[in-house]
């Protein structure tokens, strides 16, 4: 097999997985300090159940996070070694930045909050937690940073046969960056906030002693997930105008829109044949994509033949679709789940405010299933940006064949991609076991550390 | 002295951390399953490090993201190039840190088994692997005239890269064993000073024969000469006066010591590759150096005014965890990992 579709197929994989585990980081630590805060301020002992319960299973997620993480500080100079080269003066920038002012601050005072239960003030112990989470979240925004390089190349020059940074300030104000963070940063707060939702939901349903506590998490968790949602679907919007603009192409696919077309129609299903570049079925909404462009009822939208045609001019021969089935399909799973998310998100808070939880057990139900929702929407979401952009690896500069690393061979990759995919499908089936069994037990049977057996474990050596 | 050089010394200065933090880290989760006998005892060695393993390893990931953005060649030569062995370190990696987490979380006596293991494997593959890799460094691998590494797995597992290994391997023991003696009490305290006592002669005999084929294997006579000058002396003689105050039982200079071997055993590589940052077996001019292997001027100086900035705080934030957790540990003691 081609070592570059190995190679490819290989940071899908670790890339997809690390990022099951962020968005919760990112959105349960912010809720978990909130918690706490509530504890030091009112010194009720509900909010600190709540934050050492919640905590427990932030903790179990984080650890997989982190982990999973290391991967990718390394993986681009593994198989992506020519990428490396290429763009490593701006590229590695953000990466280092991120590593000192972000991992060593959630690393260091996550230690401390997990230990410092005693060993500090009250106060001093849910400031350790803020630090988690700001720490989580700025790591958020540089490694953006670095992806938005890709889409939107700023701040460079050619030079040196390489692309080397000349403006760092204008990484930092990537337009691209401004549509990309807050979509992410809210798109972690909802998924934290239907993880707490589902499993809240669950123990309300069950009667437990520790009810008043889900009761609250519900409410704040209803609160948070329904202005997170929103703010999701609205930066959304506004990263799908952007795109329009600066990555036509994407967008072209993501509507399996083949010929430029204005006013343009927005497809409601669509299956294509995609060798032929034609409709095969299509239902159409007229007008509807040029409004969601450009909040007009015309304007020209870019069909995909046309732009094939614009950039074998501008960059000479080739094949500059992305993969259309899948650009159009992660599109709409994204935004259906969002669409569904904010509607249940509605209701739920609806009944929340009118205190008739209670008395829709349905929805109680149906909630822990939903906890997949945001996951599915995260990753279906990342698929479309970084498909979609294909078969540039940086929009413009350097194609995906031209990135890969020359000495690695296609066993080489075989090897660490069934190895990585074993181990995380091992410590996979292990998260899930935990995050259960902790989900399930409620906020006050199951110690979180259980005391192991009394006897001797056999020991390897003599004394 | 230019940004080239400091770029050196700063990612320099990050893997000689790593390999301190992370160093003692990996010896006591080496000597888990040797002085843990109970379960509480293994909860007592793996709780010394629990609040800091973490903040540790991000040595690691620092040094990786400063040498992609300083030096991105040697970023791409090296990790395309020591592809399986670093594929190794992360897998060991990722389940060790993840054991440390999951361990005690349930009690069924063969999941507490397996995460050992876990920490076990996790711990000692890398140290050998660091070893292997540093030696390799120094001594020079095959790199092609486009800057590829061109050798090859088996090529890296030469007599003298496992030499080094291992030392680094039993060496990360002694500390970690000398770190488990500062920090904890009673009994275990007193086993892990005797597994010290009969450890510290093996790291004396395997760091002298290192320095010997160091001689043979690398170029260290053009680099440094025939005396390379008083880092390697003293590292020599800081790993000599470690077995005097592990005998008297000072527990905290011990380790002090211990830290200054593997400081000055770390600095001695750095100054052996200097300038060169992967040396070339096929052809001198072939070599990665902090010259051709950097990101630009400009680069080099943003990168400067951050580290500047922000290596400090850092430095004073982990340093201020470590007193936060000065305690020593018993079986008594309230245990979160």
């Amino acid at each position: 097999m081609d070592p570059l579709i190995l190679a490819r197929l290989q940071f899908a994989v670790t890339t997809i997985y690390h990022f099951f585990f962020v968005p919760l980081t990112l959105g349960l630590s912010i809720f978990v300090a909130l918690l706490e805060t509530l504890y030091v301020r009112t010194g009720k002992t509900v909010y600190k159940e709540m934050t050492k319960f919640w905590g427990k299973l932030f903790l179990i997620n984080f650890a997989m996070g982190v982990v999973t993480g290391i991967v990718q500080e390394f993986q681009f100079g593994m198989n992506w070694s020519e990428y490396s080269r290429y763009v490593g003066d701006i590229f590695g920038a953000p990466l280092a930045i991120e590593a000192l002012l972000a991992f060593f601050l959630e690393s260091t005072f996550l230690g401390i909050w997990i230990f410092g239960w005693d060993k500090l003030s009250k106060g001093a112990h849910a400031a350790a937690m803020w630090l988690v989470a700001i720490g989580s979240n700025i790591s958020a925004l540089w490694i953006l940073v670095a992806n938005s390089f890709m889409h939107e190349p700023v701040g460079f020059v050619l030079r040196n046969g390489r692309a080397e940074m000349d403006d760092f300030l204008s990484l930092l104000f990537n337009p691209h960056l401004f549509v990309q963070f807050p979509h992410v940063l809210m798109s972690g707060l909802t998924t934290a906030a239907f993880f707490v939702l589902g499993i809240s939901a669950y123990h309300l349903l069950r009667q437990g002693e520790s009810r008043h506590g889900f009761r609250i998490s519900f409410q704040i968790a209803a609160i948070v997930g329904l202005v997170a949602t929103l703010w999701v679907i609205m930066s959304g919007h506004s990263q799908a105008q952007h795109i329009v603009q600066v990555q036509p192409m994407k967008m072209a696919a993501a509507e399996a829109l083949w010929e430029s077309e204005d006013p343009a129609p927005m497809s409601l299903f669509t299956i294509g044949n995609e060798a032929e570049r034609r409709d095969v079925f299509a239902i159409r909404l007229p007008r509807a994509l040029s409004l969601l462009a450009y909040n007009q009822l015309e304007g020209e939208v870019k069909g995909i033949n046309n732009l094939q045609v614009e950039y074998e001019q501008e960059y000479g021969p080739g094949d500059y679709v992305p993969p259309v089935a899948i650009s159009y399909w992660t599109f709409r799973i994204m935004v259906g789940l969002g669409f569904l998310m904010l509607a249940v998100v509605v209701y739920a808070l609806f009944l929340v405010v009118g205190e008739q939880l209670d008395a829709a057990p349905r929805l109680l139900r149906f909630l822990p299933w939903l906890i997949l929702a945001p996951y599915l929407a995260n990753t279906a979401g990342w698929i479309l940006t970084e498909v979609g952009r294909m078969p540039w690896v940086v929009y413009g500069l350097i194609r995906v064949e031209e990135a890969v690393s020359p000495t690695v061979t296609a066993g080489m990759l075989w090897t660490t991609l069934i190895g990585f995919t074993l181990v995380y499908g091992v410590l996979m089936i292990a998260d899930i076991y935990l995050l259960r069994k902790f989900a399930r037990a409620g906020a006050e049977d199951t110690p979180f550390l259980q005391p192991g057996p009394e006897e001797p474990i056999p020991s390897i050596v003599g004394d | 002295m230019d940004l080239n050089i400091l770029w050196f010394i700063l990612i320099a200065v990050l893997y000689t951390g790593f390999f301190v933090l992370e160093g003692f880290d990996f010896g006591v989760g080496i000597l888990l399953p040797i002085l843990g006998r109970t379960d509480q005892e293994r909860r007592v060695v793996i709780n010394t490090i629990g609040p800091h393993w973490d903040g540790n390893e991000v040595w690691l990931l620092t040094a990786g993201g400063a040498t992609f953005a300083a030096m991105p060649h040697w970023y791409a030569t090296l990790f395309s190039g020591f592809y399986l062995p670093l594929f190794l370190i992360l897998v060991a990696l990722i389940v060790r840190g993840v054991a440390f987490e999951f361990r005690s979380k349930d009690r069924h006596p063969i999941w507490r088994r397996i995460w050992d293991g876990c920490i076990f494997v996790g711990s000692l593959l890398p140290a050998l692997l660091f070893g292997v890799a540093f030696a390799n460094l120094a001594r020079g691998v095959p790199i092609d005239a486009e800057m590829n590494y061109v050798g090859g797995f088996w090529n890296l597992l030469n007599p003298y890269a496992l030499l080094v290994g291992i030392m680094l391997v039993v060496g990360f023991t002694l500390h970690g064993a000398n770190f488990l003696t500062m920090k904890t009490d009673g009994e275990m305290r007193e086993r892990a000073r005797r597994v010290a006592w009969r450890l510290w002669p093996i790291v004396v005999v395997l760091l002298a024969a290192t320095f010997i084929f160091t001689y043979q294997q690398t170029d260290i006579v053009h680099q440094l000469g025939i005396n390379p000058g008083m880092i390697p002396v003293l590292a020599g003689l800081t790993i000599l006066a470690e077995g005097y105050l592990i005998r008297k039982e000072r527990d905290g200079w011990a380790f002090t010591f211990s830290v200054l071997t593997v400081i000055l055993t770390s600095a001695t590589y750095f100054l052996i590759m200097y300038p060169r940052v992967m040396v070339s077996s096929l052809n001198p001019e072939y070599s990665l150096t902090i010259y051709n292997a950097a990101s630009s001027p400009y680069t080099l100086r943003i990168m400067s005014i951050v580290a500047a900035v922000l290596v400090p705080i850092v430095l004073l934030y982990q340093g201020w965890s470590y007193w936060v957790f000065r305690e020593r540990l018993t079986t008594h003691s309230e245990l979160e990992y």
